[in-house]
């Protein structure tokens, strides 16, 4: 099952190590016996079916919930930043960007460097609730890169984006870790997309149905059969250009300025 | 303090005391959609009242006990499921009010005014109660202050707080003992019938107003002001119910300050010009 295990363990430090994670339902088993471990600088990539478990695996490795057997190991002083799925803030609450982000325990410069980097400066002074999907995602980033995090884990971070923006989002989550050398757990559904820029995919059905490296895995029979044979040849979409990109506000900005 | 002498001194010293720490304990209700939570809660002080004459304990220590404890077995309960929370917080509610009038009922009626518990008794407020008044709420908003920040920070994104390290189900148990507390002392003045207008309708008032949560806190506290201050006036005026009034006086600031007001004015009396504008394609 662990393919690519033995070729990947390179010595790179383990920040979570799961064994044997299974979670019950009732009697219906929602995880069975899972083995994962999270290494510094390493983007993970984690694919499956809807109702595959694959939040209620990334729930487990947060602490949000015990496992009915295996376990989770953290190393010690590891810190995780959390992009949840999605953020709904009540209508009665009023609640600035800024505000949002000093929950987290934040002072007024790193917020406003950090809502800088993800490209969301211009929603600092609007309230929570007026943003757009993508400026919501771009400030739940935020959010997360102010704990300085050793490990960022994003649940599905382009739900309810458009195509564009999803492509722009996975180049802000690769730029931003290749500069911070943090290691991402990332839920996603376009596989194909992010296939490019990870290192390690999980491809994950109740239990792990194969794991190793994009290439690897793309090839294994039981991929193929969970997304289809075609799935195996769109994984290069990533590797496209353009010569120029834009910021959130629509502005165009020529590549190479202030992205790598 | 002779100024302590005078009835109505009383009544707006307790009655503003009520109101700082209910504003801002209110908009949490708001926000985390609790207020019949804390409606079922407050049900539930009537039986901490005979429980104090039974056990000879103080009345106001009586209700806080009684209004923690079924606080806690509402947390177990919606976290079991049983049935839908709106559903059982009904039935808990309406049962609790119930299993208190009867508790009461063999009391020594002559001590208790069932009047007073049920609607406040905001004009008798004697020295020890302005003491329990002012000291409870004191201490309450002092705890508010100090678990306002993760407090805050769950009621936004509980996950998102957990991963950061908030202890999110100690923040919340405190947060329901300060609401315990509150309403104990908020029944002196405005019963427990009306307990949760107090803590509900100040905070509607001010959400508009407001564009961060401790703003909206601050304005939640002085619209409670304004209302008792407005209410206990108005009550000696007309000799109207005092805790009546006060609510009374909440809800009109509450619609006064509705968008809809001005929709509704405008409706009423429209003016011409507006009402038959043409195209000419």
């Amino acid at each position: 099952m662990n393919i690519a295990n033995a070729q990947r363990d390179d010595g790179r430090e383990i920040l979570i190590d799961a064994r044997g994670l299974t979670k019950r339902y009732g009697g219906y088993a929602a995880l069975d016996a899972v083995d994962l471990s999270l290494r510094r600088s390493e983007l993970t990539t984690l694919i499956g079916p809807n109702g595959a478990g694959k939040t209620t695996l990334v729930r487990l490795l947060l602490g949000l919930e015990r496992p009915s057997a295996g376990t989770v190991t953290t190393a010690a002083g590891v810190r995780i930043g959390y992009v949840p799925q999605r953020l709904h803030v009540d209508e009665a609450l009023p609640i600035t960007v800024r505000r949002f982000l000093a929950l987290g325990g934040a002072d007024r410069s790193a917020i406003a460097r950090v809502l800088d980097e993800v490209g969301a400066a211009h929603v600092t002074d609007k309230q929570l609730q007026t943003i757009s999907g993508g400026e919501m995602r771009r400030v739940l980033l935020a959010r997360a890169l102010l704990r300085e995090p050793d490990l960022l884990v994003l649940d599905e971070p382009t739900a309810g984006v458009d195509l564009n923006g999803q492509a722009e989002l996975y180049d802000l989550i690769n730029a931003v870790r290749q500069e911070k050398n943090c290691a991402v757990l990332l839920i996603s559904h376009d596989l194909h997309v992010v296939m490019a820029a990870t290192d390690h995919v999980l491809c994950l059905n109740h239990h792990v149905c194969c794991s190793g490296t994009p290439d690897a895995v793309s090839e294994h029979p039981e991929y193929q059969a969970l997304f289809g044979p075609k799935a195996a040849q769109t994984h290069a979409v990533y590797t496209h250009h353009h010569d120029h990109t834009h910021t959130v506000a629509g502005d165009v900005v020529p590549l190479g300025k202030d992205r790598p | 303090m002779m100024l302590l002498d005078d009835f109505v001194v009383r009544a707006l010293v307790a009655g503003i005391g009520v109101a700082l720490v209910a504003g801002p304990l209110g908009c949490f209700i708001v926000w985390r959609r609790m207020a019949f939570f804390g409606a079922t809660m407050s049900h539930a002080a009537l039986l901490g009242v005979s429980l104090a004459f039974l056990l000879n304990i103080n009345v106001t220590l009586g209700i806080i006990g009684a209004c923690a404890v079924t606080a806690i077995v509402l947390l177990s309960l919606t976290r079991l499921q049983v049935l839908p929370t709106d559903a059982l917080l009904g039935l808990l509610a309406h049962a609790a009010l119930a299993l208190g009038l009867v508790a009461i009922s063999f009391q020594d009626t002559l001590r208790i005014d069932l009047m007073g518990l049920l609607f406040g008794d905001i004009l008798s407020v004697s020295r020890g109660d302005l003491a329990w008044i002012l000291g409870g709420g004191a201490a309450a908003l002092g705890v508010l202050a100090l678990i306002w920040r993760p407090l805050l920070s769950a009621t936004v994104h509980e996950e998102l707080a957990m991963v950061e390290g908030v202890r999110v189900r100690l923040t919340y148990a405190v947060f329901v003992l300060v609401m315990a507390v509150v309403v104990a002392i908020a029944m002196k003045i405005v019963g427990l019938l009306l307990i949760i207008s107090m803590l509900v309708i100040p905070p509607a008032v001010a959400r508009r107003f407001a564009r961060t949560p401790e703003v909206m806190a601050a304005l939640a506290a002085l619209v409670g002001v304004v209302s008792v201050v407005g209410g206990i006036e108005a009550s000696l005026a007309w000799d109207t119910p005092a805790g009546p009034s006060i609510v009374t006086t909440a809800t009109v600031l509450f619609v006064v300050s509705l968008p809809l007001s001005g929709v509704l004015w405008r409706t009423l009396f429209p003016r011409n010009e507006k009402a038959d504008h043409h195209h000419d394609h």
